[in-house]
């Protein structure tokens, strides 16, 4: 009862922790392309454990796909985008989009390892009345733009945040990260023509290919190659980078020099760090048990 | 030569819609238009002309259309939403529930030619659902506008609202029906016509029949309440509940399908606080191929439709 209840409590920013993440990101912006790696990498393991014991407390998830997009989500937070996690409604903020809405538990992690709200709030993932749910609703965590969960509606809704930017005349970016199945919603064509046609330079769109998804492999389920050249077509600069590196991640997130949107293809493994998860379908939303998360834990190091 | 006078004028609301939306941009540079190559059906072209950035035009791409509206509105912008209320409300129903509604987002979606407006072009474009469908998504604010004064009340509203909202713009001539000055406030039902014996609820184009037909009563003796249920969502429960109470019986009269919409949201105030006869009209399946005009005959959308209904709950017919 009492845990339900706290698991209920709004969340706000956790102020120490914001306090850090402002100073460690500005380490991070200012410090060497391979000290930022080493560093955004201790900072991803760290998200994963969290990510590992966050699942184990609620007792579901989507733990395959949140190992395969967290070095990208930690990048983005930590090494390229200007948030401010004490004021997450900061008008000319970047904009972070999680159109892939189900790996919410790596969203969340990373959110609490930048001091969005008080990590020790993780265990009520998805625990009755909790702001946490299964899928990011932005009234009730702070650094969540807009709701997501279905696909195929992060990538429009960040779409039009870049379109509000450049019409008033603003500077600050969007960077919005799908998966690889997802890319099989039209809606997401809809929006990467629409970004393609205005031009939007200040918009990056992100996607964790890591070539399964829900059922089976993505080009078993509905062929998706040749991806590269798709969005090409479409009107994007498009970056393929491995999705685990993270000094291409953050080399990929630059802005465009080119006046059109980027698109990162960010080739990742699903399960990414912990062996007997990797490339394995069954991984999408199977609930490890406490054996192997410990084991998972072990992997992961401190 | 008398009753070519006494023929009142109708009116397209569309071109007020427009006309208010862009004396709205004047004043607020927050408000924005987003359509779905719906500029010319929307009446935009004033708009896009005056306020060439702030009419985003994504092409034919409903569900799109509405997931960038989000994100103006998470931008800081205020987006009008434009397009034929078939393909807003059908096509990018889970973006209204999602990124707009569920989000919490202030964008107003505008819902053009609504009803059986497009009639010859079949049920494949009559919105005869969008009540219905709309009016289960949770947080939304439904808003039916009965003539042109009303459509600029009802869009300024919303434009001030900081609340998501689909308002329902007709195409379908209607005359006027509210004053020039009306105001439009969420939540609550205006009395058009008084009356003792029977109370009709009506929305949009129904609304200036529904007054013929209190006419047509009145002659017979029966006095006949008119209600404009303009905020179809929330509902006025007040105001139905009072009809029920103060006049015995109660009809319902929506260019829109039976099931889900405005008669269904009365019915279920009437069934749980207030029953008393009742009676709903509207569109019961799938239109045949014929005019708006026709198509409204062909289901009793009439003065005398809702008059014989009218009747019959009074059980007099």
């Amino acid at each position: 009862m009492t845990a339900t209840l706290e698991a209920a409590a709004p969340l706000r920013a956790d102020g120490p922790a914001a306090d850090a993440y402002r100073r460690r990101n500005a380490r991070l912006r200012a410090a060497s392309p391979d000290e930022a790696a080493a560093e955004l990498a201790q900072i991803s393991t760290a998200v994963r454990r969290d990510i590992l014991t966050t699942i184990q407390a609620a007792g579901m998830g989507h733990v395959g796909g949140d190992l395969s997009v967290t070095d990208l989500l930690v990048t983005a937070l930590w090494g390229a985008l200007r948030v401010e996690p004490a004021d997450p409604g900061a008008p000319l903020r970047d904009r972070f989009v999680l159109s892939k809405g189900h790996c919410a538990a790596a969203l969340y992690s990373t959110l609490a390892s930048c001091g969005f709200f008080p990590r020790e709030r993780l265990t009520g993932f998805m625990a009755p009345l909790s702001p946490l749910n299964g899928h990011p609703a932005r009234l009730k965590v702070p650094g969540v733009e807009t709701n997501t969960g279905p696909l195929g509606h992060g990538f429009p809704v960040a779409t039009g945040c870049a379109l509000g930017a450049r019409i008033r005349g603003e500077d600050w970016r969007t960077l919005v990260v799908l998966g690889d199945g997802e890319m099989q919603e039209g809606s997401n064509w809809e929006a990467a023509m629409t970004a393609a046609h205005y031009g939007l330079s200040n918009l990056t769109a992100v996607v964790d290919r890591n070539r399964l998804q829900q059922g089976a492999r993505t080009e078993d389920t509905k062929t998706l190659e040749p991806l590269n050249e798709k969005w090409a077509s479409f009107g994007w600069e498009v970056r393929v980078i491995d999705g685990h590196d993270h000094r291409a991640i953050k080399q990929a997130y630059a802005p465009s020099t080119t006046g059109r949107p980027v698109a990162v293809i960010a080739n990742t493994v699903k399960g990414k760090g912990v062996s007997f998860m990797e490339d394995r379908v069954e991984w999408h939303h199977k609930v490890p048990t406490d054996e192997q998360v410990a084991l998972a834990l072990r992997e992961l190091g401190r | 030569m008398t009753a070519v006078a006494e023929q009142a004028p109708t009116y397209d609301c569309r071109a007020d819609f427009a006309d208010e939306l862009a004396a709205l941009a004047r004043a607020d540079e927050r408000i924005v238009a987003v359509c779905n190559d719906s500029v010319g059906s929307s009446n935009l072209m004033a708009f896009r002309e005056e306020f060439p950035d702030r009419l985003v035009n994504v092409g034919i791409a409903e569900q799109d259309m509405v997931g960038v509206a989000a994100g103006l509105a998470n931008a800081g912008f205020i987006p009008f939403v434009s397009a034929a209320a078939p393909f807003l409300t059908g096509r990018a129903l889970e973006q209204i529930k999602a990124d707009i509604a569920y989000t919490h987002r202030h964008v107003v979606l505008c819902g053009q030619s609504p009803g059986m407006a497009y009639g010859e072009l079949g049920p494949t474009h009559h919105s005869i659902e969008d009540l219905s469908w709309l009016r289960a998504v949770p947080g939304l604010g439904i808003v039916v506008p009965a003539d042109p004064a009303e459509t600029r009340a009802a869009v300024r509203w919303a434009a001030a609202s900081g609340t998501p909202t689909y308002l329902r713009i007709p195409r379908f001539k209607v005359p006027a029906v509210t004053p020039s000055d009306t105001a439009f406030t969420i939540g609550r039902a205006t009395c058009l016509t008084d009356g003792t014996d029977v109370t009709v609820i009506a929305v949009g184009t129904m609304v200036s029949r529904a007054m013929e037909a209190a006419k047509l009563l009145a002659d017979e003796g029966i006095s006949a309440r008119v209600l404009n249920m303009a905020s179809v969502e929330p509902l006025d429960t007040e105001a139905v509940v009072a009809a029920a109470q103060e006049t015995g019986g109660i009809v319902t009269a929506e260019e829109g399908l039976l099931s889900g919409g405005l008669g269904a949201a009365v019915a279920r105030v009437v069934a749980e606080q207030c029953p008393v006869p009742f009676r709903m009209l509207g569109v019961p399946a799938f239109a045949p191929t014929g005019s708006t005009a026709f198509l409204l005959e062909h289901f009793g959308l009439t003065a005398q439709g809702i008059a014989a209904a009218a009747r019959r709950t009074l059980g007099r017919a």
